[in-house]
């Protein structure tokens, strides 16, 4: 008697594992991540590559932080030195031949312009990237602020 | 003072049972022996493997250079410590591992045996390293990186840019521009690149 219930006990033990091991692997949102389930692993997309021949590029809105138009591999940017203020600082831009920082980047958060440039934009890359040849993780519809206005302008649906 | 002097005569007293011959060529052949030690232990000391053999520079600057072109990159061509730390040439070699004796001095009594203290002294360090590559032209850079087969057409523009007119002229030299390409930088207040 105990035995067989032990051994049933295993056998719906057994086939509830079973049934409910697919289950571990929900199929993923087409989002970021490519065709796949969450559980499996799939291969790395390759790192794009460095940018070597880049023009600076035109802005698609006002606000837009400019992109980077040169490698930034191994830039060193903490408490100790900024490799990015090395050329783009005040100092030193006009020798360096770099834009400089514009004066937004030397306000605190009360709008008041400060001498350095000020804590919470001294990390470049939180805004700033590198221009590279990476395709789109995922389709953007977005345009830029002249063709919302010429779309509006000629009269159809911007 | 006594015991000296009968070291002396025996010293300076020509030999009895050797001759001429077989003393010269003892000589020489010990000589062979202990000037092959000594560069042979020379050259260990110049492996990365004792530079690193203490903590002090295994998770300091060991692991910094590890994330750089110097360590990984697409070729797999890299420079170990010595070849930018160390002349080829071997009188500036000896004068070097001279002054590396202070090293083990400081290595006995922990000037550096910690993050903190190690960050504290970083910047002293590393304008040692500048004063050297500048004093001798950033040689060790160049022991690789020759100047004359350095395609400007294949450089990223601002590299040409500088490299043709500061380099080439002779006005600047790696080091000037390039700080910082092994390790992290220390607190580079005042200093100018
Ligand atoms: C043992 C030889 C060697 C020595 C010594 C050496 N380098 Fe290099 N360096 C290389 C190699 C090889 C590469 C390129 C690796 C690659 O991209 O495949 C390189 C790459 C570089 C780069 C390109 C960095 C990048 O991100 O593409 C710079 C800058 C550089 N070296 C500067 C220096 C300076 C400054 C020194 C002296 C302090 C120095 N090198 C000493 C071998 C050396
Ligand atoms: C006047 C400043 C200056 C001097 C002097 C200088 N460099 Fe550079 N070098 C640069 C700049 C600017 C770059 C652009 C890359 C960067 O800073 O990240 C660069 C890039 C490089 C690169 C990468 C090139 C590429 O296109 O990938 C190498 C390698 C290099 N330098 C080696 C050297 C060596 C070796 C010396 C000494 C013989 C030297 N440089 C001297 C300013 C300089
Ligand atoms: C590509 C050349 C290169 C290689 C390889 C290299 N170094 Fe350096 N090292 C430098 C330069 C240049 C400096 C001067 C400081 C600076 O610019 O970062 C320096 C500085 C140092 C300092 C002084 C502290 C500091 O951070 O400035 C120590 C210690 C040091 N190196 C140890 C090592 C050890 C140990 C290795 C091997 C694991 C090594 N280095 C490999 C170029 C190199």
């Amino acid at each position: 008697m105990k035995y067989r219930l032990v051994l049933i006990l295993g056998l719906v033990l057994a086939a509830w594992t079973w049934a409910e091991a697919p289950g571990l692997s929900p199929s993923s949102p087409e989002g970021l991540r490519p065709a796949g389930t969450l559980g499996e692993t799939t291969p790395a997309t390759p790192i794009p590559g460095d940018p070597r021949e880049v023009e600076r590029e035109v802005r698609n809105y006002p606000e837009q932080p400019p992109v980077i138009p040169h490698i930034i591999r191994g830039y060193q940017v903490d408490k100790r030195f900024n490799r990015c203020l090395d050329c783009h600082s005040r100092e030193s831009a006009p020798s360096a031949g770099a834009p400089m920082v514009s004066v937004t980047h030397f306000m605190d958060r009360d709008g008041q312009v400060r001498a350095a440039v000020s804590a919470r934009r001294y990390f470049c890359t939180q805004c700033h990237v590198p221009q590279t040849d990476a395709e789109p993780m995922v389709d953007s519809d977005f345009h830029s602020i002249d063709r919302v206005l010429q779309e509006a302008a000629e009269g159809g649906q911007p | 003072m006594k015991w000296l002097k009968r070291y002396w005569q025996v010293l300076s007293r020509p030999s009895l049972h050797f001759s001429l011959g077989v003393l010269t060529l003892g000589g020489f052949l010990a000589g062979i022996v202990f000037w092959g030690g000594f560069n042979t232990a020379l050259e260990v000391t110049n492996t990365e493997q004792f530079c690193v053999s203490c903590h002090e520079m295994r998770d300091n600057v060991f692991e910094e250079l590890k994330d750089t072109v110097h360590y990984t990159n697409r070729s797999g061509v890299r420079a170990v410590c010595s070849d930018c730390h160390v002349p080829h040439e071997w009188t500036h070699k000896i004068a070097r591992k001279m002054q590396a004796s202070k090293e083990v001095w400081g290595w006995i009594f922990g000037t550096i045996n910690t993050r903190e203290k190690f960050e504290a002294k970083r910047r002293e360090l590393a304008e040692r390293e500048w004063r050297r590559f500048k004093a001798n032209d950033s040689l060790e850079c160049r022991n690789c990186h020759e100047f004359d087969s350095m395609d400007f057409t294949l450089q990223e523009p601002r590299a040409a840019e500088a490299h043709s007119t500061a380099l080439g002229g002779g006005d600047k030299t790696c080091i000037d521009c390039h700080k910082g390409i092994a390790h992290e930088l220390p607190d580079m207040s005042g200093v100018h690149r």
